[in-house]
């Protein structure tokens, strides 16, 4: 219960409360003796918050930093020297990967039509499929591997986009 | 926000127009907010300076990248908590535990005897600033952003990569602990600052 008044009248302090909560916290601060005792204990602590002294780097502080950037330059924006069209083509070779798969395994297999069911269009006869065969190909590896690690290198490349948006644009360029 | 009359986004056009001088005022401005952010995660002034210019040299040469969508001191933070989380990394410092309160060892020397006098004389800038350094750097991050660094819940979500939500229960949280450790350890003082 006193928590519960002690977040109400945080917020209350902070501004950060709806119309309501605000006129209830009012209500009681006015009419309840332990309420108000709390707003004062918080309102003190929340003044020494905001009086707080901040420290003072050396007096050298802004001279060094000045001495240190002027070896360096601005570097040019992330975003200019990302080649969208590197993106795109990956992209496109990723999705024409998927879709060769895909050709492929449809024309292995062997389809029959099904008399009894008229409702539906001829369904794959899996029991006839030779999945060994598809399974055990090679060049269906290779193609799958490579599939994977572009999926993969695409989710990481998303993923950085993400990042990069949240954090305004600089960390990853920080962090390399 | 303005320094000499001029706002960041001027400075910044400045400084990316080619006037490298026109960033000591951006530096000027925001030194003692970066320095005292970064005091919450070293406690230890050498490494806090040489950090703290590594945060304004890492600005400076990302600033095109910039893009006025936030504060530059949202931004600037932003670059400040991932230079000190990288330093504790490379420090190989308490890192697990940022969440954690760091208080173990201080409140250790405090429980076993040089508290008494020393921390009666205590101003209570002193007083309130040895309470802050006893909670977890998260702890001390969100009250530093929150009351000095002018950051809204938002912006500090940002920084921390964290939802507004999840800041504003840290920040109740935080500032239960402050009182919790100015009562405990600091109760003399506390006691005459509600006299006052």
């Amino acid at each position: 219960m006193e928590q519960e008044m002690e977040k109400m009248i945080w917020e209350y302090i902070d501004g950060l409360c709806s119309p309501s909560v605000k006129e209830m916290v009012s209500r009681h601060l006015a009419e309840d003796p332990e309420w108000k005792m709390k707003y004062n204990e918080l309102k003190t602590i929340h003044h020494l918050l905001q009086n707080e002294e901040l420290e003072m780097p050396s007096l050298r502080f802004t001279k060094n930093v000045m001495e240190e950037i002027a070896r360096y330059q601005v570097a040019p924006a992330t975003r200019n020297y990302v080649n969208k069209n590197i993106i795109r083509g990956i992209t496109a070779f990723f999705l024409i990967m998927i879709g060769g798969l895909f050709i492929y395994f449809i024309g292995q297999i062997h389809w029959s039509s099904s008399p009894s069911n008229h409702m539906f269009p001829s369904s794959p006869d899996a029991g006839k499929m030779n999945w060994n065969k598809l399974l055990n190909n090679s060049y269906i590896n290779i193609l799958m591997g490579i599939s994977a690690m572009l999926g993969l290198v695409l989710i990481d490349r998303y993923m950085r986009a993400k990042k990069n948006e949240q954090l305004t644009g600089t960390d990853s360029k920080l962090n390399s | 926000m303005t320094n000499n009359g001029q706002s960041d986004d001027t400075i910044i056009i400045k400084v990316l127009k080619g006037d490298q001088s026109a960033f000591a005022l951006l530096v000027e401005k925001y030194q003692i907010y970066v320095f005292s952010l970064v005091l919450r995660f070293t406690e230890n002034r050498e490494d806090a300076e040489e950090i703290s210019q590594d945060v304004f040299v890492k600005a400076y040469r990302s600033l095109a990248d910039f893009r006025g969508e936030s504060k530059f001191s949202t931004w600037l933070f932003t670059i400040t908590r991932t230079t000190c989380l990288s330093f504790l990394r490379k420090k190989k410092l308490d890192t697990v535990s940022l969440d954690n309160e760091r208080a173990g060892i201080q409140i250790e020397n405090r429980e076993s005897g040089f508290h008494a006098n020393i921390v009666e004389q205590k101003s209570r800038h002193a007083m309130l600033n040895e309470a802050i350094s006893m909670l977890g750097i998260d702890d001390a991050q969100v009250l530093n952003l929150f009351y000095k660094g002018d950051q809204t819940l938002e912006e500090i979500g940002k920084i921390m990569r964290l939802e507004p939500n999840t800041v504003k229960v840290k920040l109740h949280r935080a500032r239960q602990r402050l009182k919790d450790k100015m009562e405990k350890y600091f109760a003399r003082e506390v006691r005459e600052i509600h006299t006052d």
